[in-house]
């Protein structure tokens, strides 16, 4: 097994060769990576001398093409990463810890983020990673039917929530009150963090049976089961634009990627907009959201550190953030850039604003997104009535425990 | 003893070659598979543990693993059978008196299989569409309500079944129309002569005649749809709705090259070519009883 990877390695640094001092490798993914160019070349004026040499990946290959990236020893010096990725990546040790490198930019210090985001570049004390843009979720929903259902404001409490959602369904405004895909996991994640769900324990245990986790699985699976929410996933549904047009379903918990997708779409008569999520109590409002979105990583094994910190920083700038908000709709990760008046002055946008301030990461684990992929599978014969919450918390906390065993021994081995 | 010698200096190469890229992979996915081999390992490869047969006590608590073996059974039943038949069917029709143009119908049915399955299945997600697909709309003048295809998990299955029948019965066609030409023009003379009926050739004179036929061709076939990919694949991204088309071999690919569980991964692997074997030997001894 060594000796291939000697192989493969040797080929690599043969397929590289020279390596020019002044070239930066930059990988990145899907819109994002056509949008950044124009955006480098103004680095390049900034910095004689540098070229940044981008790679696009689109994003559904990104994952597998980092990998074999890292086995094949051939990473680029600066990459675009899901900011789920992170823990993975620390755990394979190719990235570089940026907390050296911190003081010598001030734009990257870590207030100048959000706290929630920052967080999801921290494992084990150790910042890995740069929020570049931010990802969240929010609550969209019809402005029209929820008032002629009786609700001038959006929900605030569950409490509130579910009765919007009963009264909106009662009156025969429309079929069904909020799509909540059955192959996505975010939303029931999203709910069992509001009531303060870990989902794994720090020794790696874990916690789908506790009462927080088990209390958002009933509150969700009761609104399949009261017929508030179709059981249908993306797979199905087809185009759920349309039928939000329609009037299907009034409430959708969705990320800022949909809010241009729902501007383009929406015909005028359609009266909608974005809210923070609703908390469990009134007093933990706005309830916690995932906190999503890409960082900038710098690889191990570059040799042009200083230079790749200094892409980073540059990105991170509020006007180039804001520039590259402009090209793609991705909303920045400087908190300074938030103040310019496309974003300050735009209510839809400002949902977001909140939100950003109330998102948790998901457990900082290589396993995490294994375990949210496994758990919409699960849960989805609780949706169907075939088992109870407490059968599908069970069955959940079975498979974690055997994904997670590895992640315990190696927890135990540290110890002594 | 020296022509033994050089016997030996002769096949060296060959024996090499085998050894290097079909003995040693083999060994090494054994291996592989008592190992814990993961994430971690790639990291770093002192956590890398023997865990003699975990990985495979694992799998067998696997619902997942048991979900794409149910699949996986499935397709091979319905779809070897289904392809079988088509492949007879029409290898019958081509070779009747009867048929105008058969070396044109012989291009087209054959066709398919040197198509590009992912072509194929951008015309097939089009047929199979909900709203706009030619399928529904055929179904829809006997009254059948639209099917969702490939996003409902009753059907999807069957979706892919039937591409991989349609992709893939052509092969099975022309090795049949092989055999029924070995079969001598003299049986049938003596079968008509002595009044037989057309049903009575087929079962007494074609079905006989083309055994060692159907057995390879049953082999290929059960041996190919055990290792179903590519189709589910490219159709349902990776074994949706539900896992409703989840493969062995999806599985086996997901656990070791999306969660880069390798160690796991291998022993599916193992496990796969032990039911591919266990299967394709009682097919063998069933057959050649017959034979």
């Amino acid at each position: 097994m060594r000796s291939a990877w000697l192989a493969v390695a040797l080929l690599a640094a043969a397929c590289t060769g020279k390596e020019d001092p002044s070239v930066l490798t930059f990988w990145a993914l899907g819109r994002e990576g056509e949008a950044v160019g124009p955006i480098l070349q103004e680095f390049e004026r900034e910095n004689p001398g540098v070229r940044v040499r981008l790679q696009q990946i689109p994003f559904t290959a990104a994952h597998e093409k980092l990998l074999t990236a890292i086995v094949g020893r051939s990473t680029p010096d600066v990459a675009q990463v899901g900011n789920t990725w992170i823990p993975e990546l620390a755990a394979l040790k190719v990235l570089e810890p940026l907390d050296p490198w911190l003081p010598r930019f001030p734009v990257l210090s870590s207030k100048n983020f959000f706290p929630g985001i920052w967080e999801t570049n921290v494992v084990e004390g150790v910042v890995w990673g740069i929020p570049w843009y931010v990802d969240t979720r929010v609550l969209f929903y019809r402005q029209d039917l929820l008032a002629a259902a009786g609700f001038i404001a959006p929900p605030k409490t569950w409490e509130s929530w579910r009765k919007a959602m009963r009264a909106l369904k009662q009156k025969g405004l429309c079929p069904f009150a909020i799509y909540l895909p059955t192959d996505e996991w975010a939303q029931l994640v999203i709910l069992a963090m509001q009531q303060g769900a870990t989902l794994v324990s720090p020794k790696a245990e874990p916690k789908f049976s506790e009462a927080s986790f088990t209390q958002a699985l009933e509150f969700y699976l009761g609104l399949f089961h009261e017929g508030l929410a179709p059981v249908l996933g993306n797979a199905q549904v087809g185009n759920y634009y349309q039928r939000f047009a329609d009037g299907w379903y009034a409430m959708y918990i969705t990320g800022p990627w949909n809010l241009g997708e729902f501007r383009r779409r929406m015909p005028p008569s359609v009266s909608w907009s974005t809210a923070p999520l609703p908390a469990p109590q009134e007093n933990a409002y706005p309830g916690v959201s995932l906190a999503g979105g890409s960082s900038l990583v710098v690889f191990r094994r570059s040799s042009k550190k200083e230079l790749a910190v200094r892409l980073l920083a540059y990105l991170s700038q509020p006007p180039v953030q804001r520039r590259f908000f402009q090209e793609t709709g991705d909303l920045p990760s400087q908190l300074a850039a938030w103040e310019y008046p496309e974003l300050h002055q735009d209510p839809q946008a400002q949902a977001f604003w909140q939100q950003l301030h109330r998102v948790r990461p998901l457990p900082l684990l290589p396993e995490s997104e294994r375990l949210m992929q496994r758990l919409w599978e699960v849960v989805e014969s609780g949706i169907r009535g075939q088992a109870s919450a407490q059968q599908v918390a069970q069955q959940m906390d079975q498979e974690a425990s055997w994904m997670l065993e590895k992640r315990r021994w190696l927890l135990a081995r540290r110890k002594p | 003893m020296k022509e033994h010698q050089a016997g030996w200096l002769f096949v060296a190469p060959a024996l090499l070659l085998v050894g290097l890229f079909f003995v040693l992979p083999v060994v090494v996915g054994l291996a592989l598979s008592l190992t814990d081999f993961d994430i971690y390992g790639i990291g770093d490869l002192t956590t890398v543990r023997f865990v003699a047969f975990a990985n495979y006590s694992q799998l067998a608590g696997n619902p997942l693993f048991w979900q794409a073996l149910k699949n996986t059974a499935v397709f091979v039943l319905l779809g070897g059978i289904l392809s079988i038949l088509l492949a007879l069917a029409s290898a019958l029709a081509l070779a009747s008196r009867l048929t105008v143009w058969p070396s044109f119908f012989r291009t087209v049915y054959f066709a398919p299989v040197v198509m590009t399955l992912v072509a194929a299945a951008v015309v097939f997600r089009y047929l199979y569409h909900p709203d706009f697909g030619l399928l529904n709309r055929v179904l829809g003048l006997f009254g059948v309500s639209p099917v969702f295809w490939l996003g409902d998990p009753r059907y999807a299955l069957l979706a892919i079944i039937l591409l991989a029948t349609w992709k893939n019965f052509g092969a099975n066609m022309v090795v049949l129309l092989a055999g029924l030409g070995t079969i001598p023009e003299s049986l049938y003379e003596a079968a008509k002569l002595d009044g037989a009926s057309a049903v009575r050739i087929f079962w007494h004179v074609t079905l006989p005649g083309l055994r060692p036929t159907l057995l390879f061709v049953s082999l290929t076939t059960v041996i190919g749809y055990f290792q179903l990919f590519a189709e589910p694949y490219v159709m349902t991204g990776g074994g949706g709705p539900n896992n409703a088309t989840l493969s062995l071999v999806l599985h086996m690919y997901k656990e070791g090259f999306r969660w880069w569980n390798l160690g796991y991964a291998a022993a599916v692997a193992v496990v796969l070519t032990l039911i591919i074997a266990a299967a394709s030997t009682v097919l063998w001894l069933v057959q050649r009883k017959k034979a």
